[in-house]
């Protein structure tokens, strides 16, 4: 499409990417990190480990690990559902599915305020059973599941639809049942695509800051997640500490990222050795 | 009847894919369902396996109603138009995946593994991939794999219409060889009219949800039930209205019909002619068909095909020659009846296959 003497516009292209992607991300990281060791290696342990910033580590793990099997669970029930069977309102479910990606995750955090909170019809019942959901670790778990609902779905739909059925019935045909056609047939079918989604899912729900602002609140060790924690510090000048939480944050992403990218590898590589 | 089809129908939404259907299969036979697409042989197929359940009518193998049976329960093996093999599975695997199933002891199943590889001519490649099989071993894979829990029926759909055309051929007679062999009951499927000629015992001819036809390839041939049959099997030119036609001029005028090119004889310009019905046509085209020539005609503006011997004098196009059209088959609402010239007088038309 190009002849030799025509370069610059690759070249510029590039450069501006490059120049992009430092500006918006390599210079925020750099100074989060700076700022972060600014006040010497003991400030930033003492940061990392302070009692309120395990708390938060803890329930983010929580949040995390719950929408991450969650997810599986659901986005492989949905994905069978949606590519295995001919149902009414199939379209409809599709759709759905995608609501979390499309609405704000303000907006869903205020839907479970409004859902379990004081001016929810459900508030007297579950206030009868001592249930708190609300201000509560019940409430950060539900909106980081409701925030990653789509991953896993999203993912797995694709890859199962372009396969067909021909396999799955054929072992039918010779008495499989469903376990062993799951694990035989589908699931070597779509476990790295699955792995990949539940990478992504991770990384959502440990970032998650929206939707569990607005239900956690923000009541420290105990419905703060990292995020939150950060912010907090922030907001009380503790600038050393907020870029110190900050940098475990980051530094989660980034090892996610260089997961992701080995499970891409890895499947190409798959792929390649002719296992198609 | 070793399988049996008893008033099957069956209904996808608003669309009725099998009407009525009823045929039986001998034991030991290879039979094809033969028809063009949507005419609903794969749903009849597809149903015996049990992978559909008819809306109406029993299906009975060996004498036992199957419709309630599970379709593993049936005791079929079936392969698939693209084979679907596990593709995450090796050919032994692959081969040994239905004796897994039944439990069979590990010893055993190398066994008959083993002897299904030597049987397809495969021994030695078991760690291989289906992916990094050409298209006739995989087909042969997935013929052992339908064969190794030892089925009393085997059901295949469409088993060579992924292979390319050169290794078909190779393949439909190495597949006849070997159900022949085994005396394994089988059912295949296919739209292609010279595959099922090739390699059916019996043809069951569809269309349109109906089995228009059942027999063997020359009984369609030479004495085809309905108008489709006469259409589908073999070479054949439609005349719509018969009775324009010398020597046919008593038929009921507005019958249509048709001819095959064997019914006519053709006599080049100058050649003695002892009939008397004999019409003029206009040479069209000439093709070499190995044996003989196919012609091109039109006769009073209606095209016709004729086989023309090699050794007869030759012609041009162009050439006006005499036609004799010995016999056509008149289409008489759905039935097909063969009417002869009335220049052989109206005795019963016997030997018109010789030219």
């Amino acid at each position: 499409m190009h002849n030799k003497n025509n370069l610059w516009l690759p070249r510029l292209l590039i450069a501006l990417s490059f120049a992009f992607v430092l500006l918006m991300l390599a210079a925020p990281l750099s100074v989060v990190l700076a700022e972060a060791f600014s006040s010497g290696w003991e400030l930033y342990l003492k940061a990392v480990t302070d009692h309120y910033a395990l708390r938060a580590a803890q329930l983010t793990v929580i949040a995390t690990l719950s929408s991450v099997l969650l997810n599986v669970a659901f986005g492989l029930t949905a994905a069978w559902a949606v590519t295995r069977f001919s149902f009414r309102g199939k379209g409809l479910l599709t759709t759905l599915i995608d609501i979390p990606f499309a609405v704000s995750p303000v907006i869903a955090g205020l839907v479970f305020i409004l859902l379990f909170g004081r001016l929810s019809p459900l508030h007297s019942f579950l206030d009868a059973y001592n249930l708190r959901i609300v201000f509560a670790v019940p409430g950060i778990v539900l909106v980081t599941i409701f925030v990653t609902l789509p991953f896993v779905a999203r993912e797995i739909i694709p890859v199962l639809e372009a396969r067909g059925t021909d396999e799955e019935q054929a072992a039918a045909l010779m008495g499989a049942g469903f376990f062993r056609i799951f694990r035989r047939i589908t699931f070597p079918h779509i476990r790295w695509a699955l792995l990949y989604s539940l990478i992504l899912c991770a990384a959502r729900a440990m970032g998650e800051f929206g939707a569990v602002s607005v239900v956690s609140g923000h009541l420290r060790g105990k419905t703060n997640t990292l995020p939150l924690h950060v912010e907090i510090l922030y907001s009380e000048y503790q600038f050393t500490a907020a870029f110190a939480v900050s940098s475990v944050l980051a530094a989660a992403a980034i090892a996610i990222l260089v997961a992701r990218n080995i499970v891409e590898l890895a499947a190409r590589k798959e792929k390649k050795s002719n296992v198609r | 009847m070793y399988v049996n089809l008893e008033h099957i129908s069956k209904r996808f939404d608003g669309f009725q894919a099998v009407r009525e259907v009823s045929f039986g299969i001998r034991r030991g036979r290879l039979a094809a369902l033969l028809g063009p697409s949507g005419s609903g042989k794969t749903t009849i197929l597809r149903m015996i396996a049990g992978l559909e359940d008819p809306d109406s009518g029993d299906i009975r193998i060996d004498g036992l109603r199957v419709n309630d049976i599970e379709p593993s329960r049936r005791g079929i093996g079936f392969v698939f138009q693209n084979y679907a093999l596990f593709r995450y599975m090796t050919v032994f695997d692959n081969i040994a995946f239905g004796l897994t199933i039944k439990k069979e002891k590990p010893g055993r199943i190398r066994e008959r593994v083993g002897e299904l590889l030597q049987l397809i001519g495969m021994s030695g490649l078991e760690k291989r991939y289906p992916a990094q099989l050409s298209g006739g071993q995989k087909q042969r894979v997935a013929f052992a794999r339908a064969l190794a829990p030892n089925p009393r029926l085997l059901l295949l759909d469409e088993p060579f219409a992924a292979i390319d055309a050169k290794v078909r051929r190779e393949l439909r007679a190495w597949l006849r060889e070997m159900i022949r062999s085994l005396g394994l009951t089988s059912i295949f499927v296919t739209h292609d009219q010279d595959e099922a000629i090739e390699v059916a015992d019996e043809i069951i001819v569809t269309n349109q949800g109906r089995v228009e036809q059942m027999g063997s390839s020359l009984e369609l041939y030479q004495s085809p039930a309905t108008p489709f049959v006469v259409e589908f099997i073999g070479a054949s030119t439609p005349v719509p209205e018969i009775s324009a036609l010398k020597g046919f001029d008593g038929t009921p005028p507005g019958a249509g019909g048709a001819v095959r090119p064997e019914f006519v004889s053709v006599y080049a310009p100058d050649e003695q002619v002892q009939y008397a019905h004999t019409e003029e046509a206009i040479v069209r085209s000439i093709a070499f068909r190995g044996d003989s020539l196919e012609l091109g005609l039109t006769l009073k503006g209606l095209p016709l095909t004729a086989a023309y011997s090699l050794a007869r004098a030759p012609l041009a196009v162009g050439d006006a020659v005499r036609l004799l059209i010995r016999h056509l088959y008149l289409f008489d609402g759905g039935q097909v009846r063969l009417l002869q010239n009335s220049a052989y007088g109206n005795g019963p038309s016997e030997n018109f296959y010789s030219i």
